[in-house]
């Protein structure tokens, strides 16, 4: 299936083209940092990890959201969105192997990065961590490749794929509950050390996983035509809000926590993150504001009948939920984590330029990844006539 | 077999490239060893090495592997050599107070044999080389 | 599929095979000349210091300014080779806080202005619970038999999850090459640098210890800084514990720091 890739539009091949550029100009300032060292980001002794970090966990919940497809389909026999498992599938693998490049780009010493392998520790959660995301890679590889392969000459898939697909819906939850539990066992962090954080983490990549994937979804009906039909937006998207609603609800309790009981180190961080902490420079403030009045806006758009059904206003909902939960997770998260330090002083870290191009070049990557997949899936599915939505839809 | 004349001249360009390190070693002169510093005691006195020099030569990495890792992991920082005799077990103190030469000694078979370790990233150069 | 591709997947599935075997083989080829150089054996000096819980006692009375505090920062920093960083990248073994930055619990507004002004040592607590230990994925950072935590800076990745995870604040980053913050002058030939990309603390002086003598700091200390083994009941910091009020950072934690400050 893989010539597939090479048969396209001059349009398709200006993309790549295009993400090429950048994954060039990225790697070139990566080499370079790869010779000064993590000297170019804006990391700190106090604000140790960063924006790499960051992106890495907003997008375990990008990958782990692939479930919300394949769990409704396998569980539950929603056939409609048999259709679409597919794009769900290989955006997991897209956005697992956007993990791991930023696992990587924020080592110190990647060129040891066997030693994880070499020196096993089962005690880290780490090593846990690249267990399950190198698991769920491979799942989401088998798994997406087998059943493409099974479509393109007609038949079912093979009778044990339908076992890896119910291993795949499990260790979904498993990666963004370990990736969680990298921060939510640390003592002396206050902003992690929360038992919620695991079901924060996975009802934010719920909300905006799907929404990304309905984004991409919705832009392929623009670019190649590919229509996934009314049925399977209208339940993606109230997935979407479900999980959107229990986000708000989970952030809304640890604000409880936190200022009901009138602990100060619980507060500190929050207090930080809205602005209400004394540090020169910072300027996550107004993010957060930013986030918080997005998600409100983003849930009356989706709870209200009215308004979810309306497939202009939809896409606009998407973004805001998308750019809400990036903000949160993508900047807040670390930012509130490393707030206090352990000396109970603000600290302020700023990623630099270069730490944000080396992170966009490793976006073109995931986009390369997801733009060949996708085009094999859409070729396969021309060629079996899955392509037309079924007569009715 | 289709595309056969582009085929088998490719094959045998690519024996050939990734044998030639072999035809490369087989024409070239033997292998000589560079003239080293001896290295010398604190008054210019003739020394011995932890182990005989012979095999030091082709085992050296390996023992400062040992070492490490008996220093760090197991605890024990005394090494007794082969003959009975007992050192530290420090790259730093025990072998660049005798191996002070860098450019002399490391780096001559280093670089004669293109290997580029590490140590120095960390392990300070010993100072009779300034 | 048809049979070329199958045969085709079959050969490439072999060779794969092959080359992990050969892999393997040249690992276990590696793993027997480690064995080789067993020619000698290795044991623990005579001359160390042992002790089962490494502890540390700092009488905080006697620096009242941090002048006081600069030769005992300085014999530690100079010995071991650690770069003078300003800013906040910067990298620190041993430095010194004010009250209520170094003890964050007991915040009570009231103490006495002569507490409450004095400067206060901070370095690597060597907890006995450390969670900095716990997260480490390639035990690069570790608990020796005598309760040191230490770092094998050969094989951290500089993921820096234990700075994530020290609450104390006591580990640093080498964001860039150390060695263009030391002047060649001021290096210490008896003891290496770090490189860029690991992580680098206090390591309560392992190899002075091994050859029966004490930390530097506790040496520049004049008295100050006691230092010795928690479980022997004869020890110098047993006795001072006994006779002296002291407290330590953030005990509620359950790292169990080995750090002891008498206020």
């Amino acid at each position: 299936m893989l010539e597939k890739v090479f048969k396209g539009s001059p349009k398709y091949y200006l993309w790549l083209g295009f993400l090429l550029t950048i994954i060039g100009i990225a790697a070139c300032v990566y080499v370079y940092q790869l010779m000064y060292g993590l000297g170019i980001t804006g990391l700190t002794r106090d604000s140790s990890w960063g924006f790499y970090i960051a992106q890495f966990t907003y997008l375990v919940g990008v990958a782990a959201s692939a479930v919300m497809l394949v769990l409704p389909a396998y569980f539950h026999h929603y056939v409609k969105f048999k259709r679409v498992i597919i794009f769900g599938e290989f955006l997991a693998i897209g956005a697992v192997i956007m993990c791991m490049l930023f696992i990587v780009v924020d080592m110190g010493q990647p060129q040891r990065v066997l030693n994880v392998i070499l020196h096993p520790t089962p005690g880290s959660v780490l090593f846990w961590d690249a267990t399950v995301l190198s698991g769920y890679l491979i799942l989401n590889a088998v798994i997406g490749w087998t059943t493409l392969e099974a479509e393109k000459v007609g038949m079912a898939p093979p009778k044990w794929i339908k076992y890896l697909v119910y291993l795949s819906i499990i260790w979904a939850f498993s990666i963004h509950t370990v990736t969680a539990f990298l921060y939510a066992g640390l003592p002396g962090r206050h902003f992690w050390l929360t038992a919620i954080l695991a079901a924060r983490f996975l009802s934010s990549a719920f909300c905006s996983g799907p929404a990304i994937l309905l984004l991409l979804i919705m832009l392929l009906k623009k670019v190649a035509g590919f229509d996934c039909g009314k049925s399977v937006i209208k339940t993606l998207t109230l997935i979407i809000t479900y999980a959107m609603c229990l986000n708000v609800f989970f952030f809304c309790l640890e604000l409880f926590t936190a200022f009901y009981s009138g602990i100060p180190s619980h507060q500190h961080p929050i207090q930080y993150l809205f602005g209400f902490g004394h540090a020169e420079g910072a300027w996550i403030g107004p993010w957060m504001w930013v986030a918080a009045v997005l998600a409100l806006v983003s849930i009356v758009l989706l709870v209200v009948p009215s308004f979810r059904e309306n497939m202009n206003l939809l896409p606009w909902t998407l973004i805001l939920l998308v750019i809400a939960t990036w903000i949160d997770k993508g900047l807040g998260l670390l930012i509130g984590g490393f707030n206090p330090t352990p000396f109970e002083f603000f600290t302020v870290y700023t990623p630099t330029f270069a730490e944000v191009t080396i992170s966009v070049g490793i976006f073109a990557v995931g986009a390369l990844v997801v733009s060949i997949l996708w085009k094999i899936a859409l070729e396969v599915k021309k060629e079996n006539r899955s392509f037309d939505l079924p007569a009715g839809e | 077999m289709y595309n056969s004349k582009y085929v088998i001249p490719g094959i045998i360009l690519f024996v050939v490239i990734f044998t030639s390190p072999f035809w490369l070693n087989i024409f070239t002169p033997k292998y000589n060893y560079p003239e080293l510093a001896k290295p010398v005691g604190p008054n210019g006195e003739a020394v011995e090495c932890v182990e005989p020099v012979k095999w030091m030569r082709a085992n050296h990495m390996d023992l400062l592997i040992s070492w490490r890792d008996a220093a760090l992991r197991d605890e024990k920082r005394v090494y007794v050599s082969s003959t009975g005799k007992e050192w530290e077990t420090s790259l730093q103190k025990t072998c660049f107070a005798c191996h002070s030469d860098y450019d002399n000694f490391c780096l001559k078979c280093h670089d004669q044999n293109a290997v580029e370790p590490y140590c120095w990233d960390c392990h300070i150069v010993p100072q009779g080389n300034k | 599929m048809n049979a070329n591709r199958r045969y085709f997947l079959k050969v490439a599935g072999l060779s794969t095979f092959a080359l992990t075997a050969g892999v393997g083989a040249s690992l276990a080829k590696a793993a027997a000349v480690n064995e080789k150089v067993g020619e000698g054996s290795y044991k623990v000096s005579e001359k160390a210091v042992h002790g089962k819980r490494f502890a540390m006692v700092i009488d905080t009375r006697k620096f009242q300014t941090e002048e006081d505090m600069l030769p005992v920062i300085e014999a530690c920093h100079k010995f071991h080779n650690v770069p003078k960083i300003d800013g906040p990248k910067e990298i620190k073994w041993i430095w010194h806080d004010k009250f209520h930055h170094a003890f964050v619990d007991d915040t009570s507004p009231l103490i006495p202005d002569e507490v409450k002004n004095r400067p206060y040592f901070l370095l690597c607590n060597h907890c006995s619970n450390p969670s900095c230990v716990r997260v480490c994925p390639t035990k690069a950072t570790y608990l020796t038999s005598q309760n040191l935590v230490a770092i094998d800076y050969h094989r951290c990745v500089g993921c820096r999850f234990c700075m994530a995870a020290c609450p104390y604040g006591s580990r640093s980053f080498n964001f860039t090459d150390p060695r263009q913050y030391i002047k060649p002058e001021d290096l210490n030939y008896q003891y290496p640098s770090r490189m860029r990309g690991v992580v680098e603390k206090c390591t309560f002086c392992a190899e002075r210890l091994e050859n029966g003598q004490m930390p530097l700091c506790v040496e520049a200390s004049n008295g100050a800084i006691l230092f010795g083994d928690l479980n022997d009941p004869e020890s110098e910091v047993r006795k001072a514990l006994a006779e002296n009020f002291t407290i330590r950072r953030k005990p509620a934690l359950g790292t169990d720091p080995g750090v002891y400050y008498i206020i």
